[in-house]
């Protein structure tokens, strides 16, 4: 019985040496050579796997980032900066940065500004919805409502809100990996500069119709009157299609445009509430008034 | 192979082609064919007669397209077309009713056909005839046999498999004449001896009627079909009259067969023989709740809702408004849109009936399978849409979907299978452009 017990250990552990052995030669004759920084600079990504970057999950960037010689076109837009400069250190080359972003939807067709003209009891998804026909509403541009830009979020950055039947981003969560403005086929989803304290100004239309066409479709949308144009101390407002545009990088968040805007199509977000004027002191000092709210700024 | 037999509800039979008023203003969309819109050739404030060519074709597959009315040209702005999108187009303020000199107004039958082959198929580029079955694919681009390739057989489609339309059921009953001589043009355009005109057993005036006159036509013969649906599909009735299967991703000819509708033959005759491009066609206005079912010849341009106006009124309770017939047609977002070249009827539901089953789960009954005319698996294709996986799609040859709908209409789990394919087809037919373009 012993024997049996001794015959089978050392059976199984001549196999196994030998195993190993055959093993080690092999592997030493098949080695691929990889480098070893690639793995460092997986570690140090955020490993969300989101293809923000534009490419095939966090290891095929970590990848791409070794094997070329400058960042150029590389970013994890996750990470940010912070990763980005580590991932440099790692690399011994020179950091690049770039503004932090931070998705907007640009269509405030609530259901109140955008009553529905006609209803689709089919396919549940905006791009099917989309290939079908133009929309439930007036306006061909606008939020279909059926969620693909939270259906793709894999940062729980995006919600729908039952009430206005929009999707509402979390900027405390989003990480501008752009999932999203891929996924809406209304391209309604932007990728803004985030500013201070996340305040955000924007036109929130891309309705490329005529004024009184667009207008008569969803009470807030952009009739491209100019007026924000005209008014912005900054040029960052540039008009084309119908459509008024706020350049984020050269706003510098005075809302001029926003009192400006006759259809309120022109958002503003996480300011202080403004100081409120009353007609009388409106019209005893008008001069007065609008200088001091330019002071505010 | 496959189909399915919807009700027929062929309401407006009894009434004859009766002609819409000229409206007052027109929309004449640039893009009412397959293929390359076409490139305006008038300006705001210009005059324009009835008949006059104001957009000319760009490429060999696009059309011609003419005024349909006598005006003064508004604009050319965005309007809205049948799916919601806005696409360009010519508006025309009407001014009196003034034709162009050219045009034969005079009834009677022109039987002699002057031009040879070559000319009539030019002739029918410049008067913008597109096939008027609804696939509004250039006339003149299916009358050019490729080389290489023979024709053998014309076969004329009056076999209008779509509930509830019978625009083409009334040009076969009321023109009967022409259409023959109209087969005539085209078979000397194509160069082939052998007609078959493709009539289902649903219309036995229709097909006694030309019966009674194609005995002075050789080689014309009509073939009475049983009723199914979708016969009227161009290459379902290549299989029911030639028994020739045409191959996956090829056209007819590659049998050997030229497809065109009664429709299309009518608008060809009256281009070769009566010099009149396609400005007008018959539409079919019908519904159960609506007053007065009715055949009319519109000008094209003409807005729907002036249509339904013509038929004796919007009823209350309409849920759906449908541009085509109930299998195949789209719902109209609005009645302003205008009717284009391939608008043939305009159907109107009521609206318990227009509401679509609750979408359940597949049950792999395959009952989508079994119907499929074109021997697809619309489930797959179904799923496969709704996922995005476009290559998949293409190898399960989504491509030969002629998008009849049996497959939803026989779906008892309700799943909307036809929007899916849709969406797959058009994705796939853009992924496949941008193949060839690189």
């Amino acid at each position: 019985m012993l024997l049996v017990i001794v015959d089978t250990i050392a059976t199984l552990s001549g196999l196994g040496i030998t195993a190993a052995v055959v093993l080690y030669f092999v592997a030493q004759k098949f080695k691929v050579y990889e480098d070893p920084r690639i793995d460092e600079v997986e570690e140090a990504l955020p490993a969300a796997n989101c293809g923000g970057c534009g490419f095939a999950g966090c290891r095929n960037f970590a990848e791409s980032c070794v094997k070329s010689e400058s960042f150029e076109g590389l970013y994890c837009p996750v990470g940010g900066n912070e990763v980005m400069t580590n991932v440099a250190r790692i690399l011994g080359r020179e950091a690049i940065t770039q503004d932090p972003q931070v998705a907007v939807l640009l269509c405030n067709g609530t259901c109140e500004n955008r009553p529905k003209t006609s209803h689709y009891d089919g396919a549940s998804t905006c791009a099917i919805t989309s290939s079908v026909y133009g929309g439930d509403t007036g306006c061909q541009f606008g939020c279909l409502g059926h969620g693909d830009c939270v259906e793709v979020c894999d940062f729980d950055a995006l919600h729908m809100d039952p009430v206005t039947g929009l999707p509402v981003v979390d900027d405390s969560k989003c990480t501008a990996c752009g999932a999203c403005v891929k996924a809406c086929p209304k391209n309604l989803f932007e990728l803004r500069k985030r500013a201070k304290n996340d305040r955000k100004i924007y036109v929130a239309c891309k309705n490329q119709d005529k004024g009184g066409i667009a207008k008569k479709s969803c009470s807030v949308a952009c009739i491209g009157c100019s007026k924000c144009f005209k008014v912005c101390p900054f040029e960052a407002i540039t008009m084309a299609d119908n459509l008024a545009y706020i350049d984020a990088d050269k706003c510098r968040l005075c809302r001029k445009c926003v009192t400006e805007c006759p259809t309120n199509a022109i958002i503003e977000i996480g300011f202080p509430p403004r100081k409120i004027k009353t007609e009388e002191t409106a019209q005893a000092n008008p001069d007065k008034t609008e200088n001091k709210s330019d002071n505010n700024y | 192979m496959g189909g399915v037999h919807p009700p027929e509800n062929k309401l407006s039979t009894k009434s004859n082609i009766t002609e819409l008023p000229v409206p007052k203003a027109v929309i004449i969309p640039l893009g009412q064919h397959l293929g390359v819109p076409a490139k305006p050739l008038v300006n705001k404030g210009d005059d324009v007669k009835v008949g006059q060519l104001i957009a000319a074709s760009e490429g060999f597959v696009s059309a011609n397209i003419h005024s349909s009315v006598s005006g003064k040209v508004l604009k050319i702005d965005k309007a809205l077309d049948s799916s919601g999108y806005t696409r360009d187009a010519i508006f025309i303020n009407v001014e009196g009713d003034e034709w162009e000199d050219s045009i034969d107004r005079s009834p009677e039958i022109k039987k002699e056909i002057s031009l040879s082959g070559a000319e009539i198929t030019k002739k029918l580029a410049e008067a913008g005839i597109v096939g008027l079955g609804g696939a509004t694919f250039p006339s003149h681009v299916k009358a050019s046999v490729p080389k290489g390739k023979k024709a053998e057989y014309l076969i004329i489609n009056g076999v209008e498999c779509e509930p509830y339309l019978t625009a083409d059921h009334m040009i076969m009953l009321e023109k009967p004449e022409e259409l023959l001589v109209g087969i005539e043009i085209i078979k000397k355009a194509l160069g082939v001896s052998a007609a078959i005109i493709g009539i289902e057993n649903n219309k036995p005036d229709a097909i006694e009627k030309l019966s009674d006159i194609a005995g002075s036509y050789s080689g014309t013969t009509i073939q009475a079909l049983k009723v199914q649906y979708p016969q009227g599909g161009e290459k379902q009735l290549i299989q029911a009259i030639l028994k020739r299967e045409v191959p996956s991703g090829g056209l007819p000819i590659d049998i050997g067969a030229v497809v065109f509708n009664v429709g299309t033959v009518y608008a060809i005759y009256e281009a070769i023989q009566k010099n009149k491009p396609l400005f007008e066609r018959v539409v079919t206005v019908t519904g159960k709740s609506i007053s007065k079912p009715s055949n009319f010849k519109v000008r094209l341009g003409t807005q729907v809702s002036e249509l339904i106006e013509a038929a004796g009124g919007l009823p209350e309770d309409t849920g759906k408004i449908i541009n085509g017939g109930p299998m195949m047609g789209k719902s109209l977002a609005s009645t302003e849109i205008p009717v284009v070249k391939g608008s043939s009827g305009i159907l109107i539901i009521k609206d318990e009936e227009s509401k679509r089953k609750e979408i359940k789960p597949c049950i792999r009954c395959s009952k989508c399978v079994s119907v499929c005319p074109m021997g697809l698996e619309p489930f797959l294709l179904g799923v496969l849409g709704e996922k995005s996986m476009f290559a998949r799609l293409e190898e399960e040859k989504v491509m030969d979907c002629i998008e009849c709908g049996s497959c939803s209409f026989t779906c008892p789990s309700g799943r909307p299978l036809l929007d899916f394919i849709r969406f797959g087809k058009s994705n796939v037919g853009r992924i496949i452009r941008s193949r060839k373009q690189s």
